[in-house]
């Protein structure tokens, strides 16, 4: 082939149509690389029979924290290992290639729990908490959801009472990933003696009045384990608060980063429905020729495809601005609305292309397809980022 | 002690392979690329040989084009103390024998005390490198290790060889090759990944050394292995028999 019949027409890549893999840096490839090893060879071979019998393993944490995938944007000194916005999301696609649960279990510790304790603690409580959370020895959960407050996080009930030399507090929270095995909870409640701002607490296991029951019968996310946080008049000293924030923006900051890391995640979910979906229609044969020879299924494919490049393209453009300081949380909700809500109509459409075989946990498309059901729904729903988006755009909140 | 340990840059195995039209090769373009698995135990080995106080340094080496560079952040990522880019031109085959010198002559540079490497890159699948370059150096070889020892100045490495193991020893320097079985190589930790970039890597060009590395081999065509055919049912243990005859001409 001549350089210019090269220049004029490059092979196309299906699986990777705007070569993804040439806007990322070395260090980011090889970030990914071992995630997606590690996701591959130590993840998958489990997810199958966690899923089904709803058992989490505590083990994969430390198993994370070895290889430094927990925290990865918190700065060396703390434990993390100092890497981009840009990597981060890579990891979090990488994972949930396998499970959305595994990613949310992710997801919580680095963006939820560890980037507050960075972001907005002091240096004793980065210094107590940050390294041992890295290494996965001290799992953490994030407490803002309540039985009576979801998407308006403001109207939260639970309270922060001065008492001497420190807070009471009394509430509690629902939808808690992590909390049953959590050893720190990041809580946020209204702070009388701060004129009922929220405030954020970080709460160690075996406080007393502090108990984190487990969510049973979920039908989706059953290899991520969830919980309640029940805060029965919790009595912590002036120094679990943290100091740096106050207000809503607290919780918001930490929710910004999960829910880019969310964009990514789920459209790893949405290639593996994608590749299987492809690869089962190839494989499968009806009326003498596969299924992938008809053009229902090759319009579907066509979708996902389509869908996925393009979602891709929007995280790594929001994760090179998060990593240049332009990021704005508008940009986040409409990757997380767009990524969710894509990823969950492309699992859906795997789980149907697979037919009677889709419905078998040997084929994961169901999985996917459960558990997306969930990321579309939590740190905002498809609605709540579809009115921040309407809002930013007419002025007005329709909230 | 001084270990070197080749990386070769190849097609990672989890791609599946795709031959050009031409007939010319496999298609590169745009495929994801990796280390050579069987060097990734290798350098793997020759980690843990340092961190058992057995070795003082570990020298990771490619010979390939720039690209190759990253292959050897990989192995300065999972612990490799340096590394070493011999680059050659884009596209250009570089085949065992010319791989074999130029490994030979920076392993005398380095007065390096052991080369362990894979036993064969996973591409073209030759198992000749490690051969060629014992005898160029005029070293000992152990080829297939699946258990190396070192003590005193010499190597008890055990061997898969057809129909079992075989237990050999030989003075260093040597050349080991390895095996599958050998160890599970690490993950490079994210940590690692950071701290690598900033240990040394130098690239020397292939023409420094002065010699002869132009292929001495033609490809001719290359083809796609041809498509599974379907099994079938055999209706008796006769008919079975009369098929592996006749057919299978196995029997």
């Amino acid at each position: 082939m001549s350089a210019t019949a090269a220049a004029s027409r490059a092979p196309f890549a299906w699986a990777d149509p705007f070569h993804l893999e040439d806007q990322l840096g070395e260090e980011e490839r090889l970030i990914r690389d071992t995630a997606q090893a590690y996701a591959q060879e130590k993840l998958l071979p489990r997810v199958i029979e966690a899923y089904r019998e709803e058992k989490t393993d505590p083990s994969i944490f430390a198993e994370m924290g070895e290889l430094g995938l927990l925290g990865i944007t918190v700065p060396e000194t703390y434990g993390g290992a100092g890497a981009s916005y840009v990597s981060y999301g890579l990891v979090a696609r990488e994972v949930e290639r396998v499970d959305s649960g595994y990613r949310s279990m992710m997801s919580v510790q680095s963006s939820l729990v560890m980037y507050p304790i960075h972001a907005y603690g002091d240096e004793t409580q980065r210094l107590r908490y940050l390294p041992k959370l890295a290494r996965g020895e001290w799992i953490g959960c994030f407490g803002l959801t309540e039985p009576d407050a979801g998407s308006d996080p403001a109207g939260m009930r639970t309270r922060a009472a001065k008492i001497d030399g420190g807070y009471r507090l009394t509430g509690s929270k629902m939808w808690i990933s992590n909390a049953p095995f959590a050893d720190v909870f990041i809580v946020w409640a209204k702070s009388a003696a701060h004129g009922d701002e929220i405030r954020g607490f970080v709460l160690e296991k075996g406080t007393k009045g502090l108990s984190a029951p487990k969510i049973g019968g979920k039908l989706s996310l059953r290899a991520s384990l969830t919980g309640e946080i029940v805060l029965d008049n919790v009595e912590v000293p002036e120094s679990a608060m943290l100091p740096n924030v106050s207000g809503i923006k607290g919780p918001f900051g930490c929710l910004n980063r999960a829910r880019y890391g969310i964009a990514w995640g789920v459209m790893g979910a949405a290639e593996d429905c994608w590749h299987r979906a492809r690869q089962y229609t190839l494989d499968r044969k009806q009326f003498g020729r596969p299924l992938a020879a008809n053009q229902l299924v090759q319009k579907k494919l066509a979708d996902m495809q389509s869908e996925i490049a393009l979602g891709l393209q929007a995280a790594l453009r929001v994760g090179r601005l998060f990593d240049e300081g332009r990021m704005a949380p508008e940009m986040i909700s409409l990757i997380k609305r767009n990524n969710c809500g894509k990823a969950l109509d492309i699992a859906r459409l795997a789980r149907d292309m697979h037919g009677g075989n889709g419905i078998s946990e040997e084929f994961h498309v169901m999985r996917h397809a459960q558990n997306l059901e969930t990321v579309n729904t939590y740190e905002g729903t498809h609605d709540i980022h579809t009115l921040i988006l309407g809002r930013a755009q007419t002025g007005i909140a329709a909230f | 002690m001084k270990i070197l340990v080749p990386v070769k840059r190849v097609v990672d195995y989890n791609v599946k392979i795709r031959v050009r039209p031409d007939g010319s090769g496999v298609e590169l373009a745009n495929v994801k690329m990796s280390m050579n698995p069987f060097d990734e135990i290798a350098l793997e080995e020759a980690i843990r040989l340092k961190e058992k106080g057995a070795a003082s340094e570990v020298i990771a080496l490619s010979i390939g084009a720039a690209a190759s560079q990253e292959t050897l952040r990989t192995a300065l990522a999972m612990g490799a103390d340096r590394a070493i880019l011999i680059e050659t031109a884009p596209g250009a085959d570089i085949e065992p024998l010319a791989v074999a010198k130029l490994i030979a002559a920076v392993a005398r540079e380095e007065e390096a005390g052991l080369v362990l490497c894979g036993k064969q890159a996973i591409d073209n699948d030759m198992n000749a490198t490690g051969q060629m370059l014992a005898a160029i150096l005029d070293w000992p070889q152990a080829t297939f290790a699946s258990e190396i020892r070192l003590e005193g100045g010499a190597a008890q490495v055990t061997r898969e060889v057809d129909g079992g193991l075989q237990v050999i020893g030989v003075a260093l320097p040597a050349v080991i090759s390895v095996d599958l079985r050998l160890n599970e190589p690490r993950y490079a930790s994210l940590p690692n990944i950071m701290k690598a970039k900033k240990k040394p890597l130098a690239i020397r060009p292939a023409g420094e050394f002065g010699l002869d590395i132009a292929p001495r081999l033609t490809v001719v065509t290359t083809v796609e292995p041809p498509a599974r055919k379907g099994g079938v049912k055999v209706g008796s243990v006769a008919e079975l028999v009369a098929k592996l005859k006749d057919e299978a001409g196995v029997l």
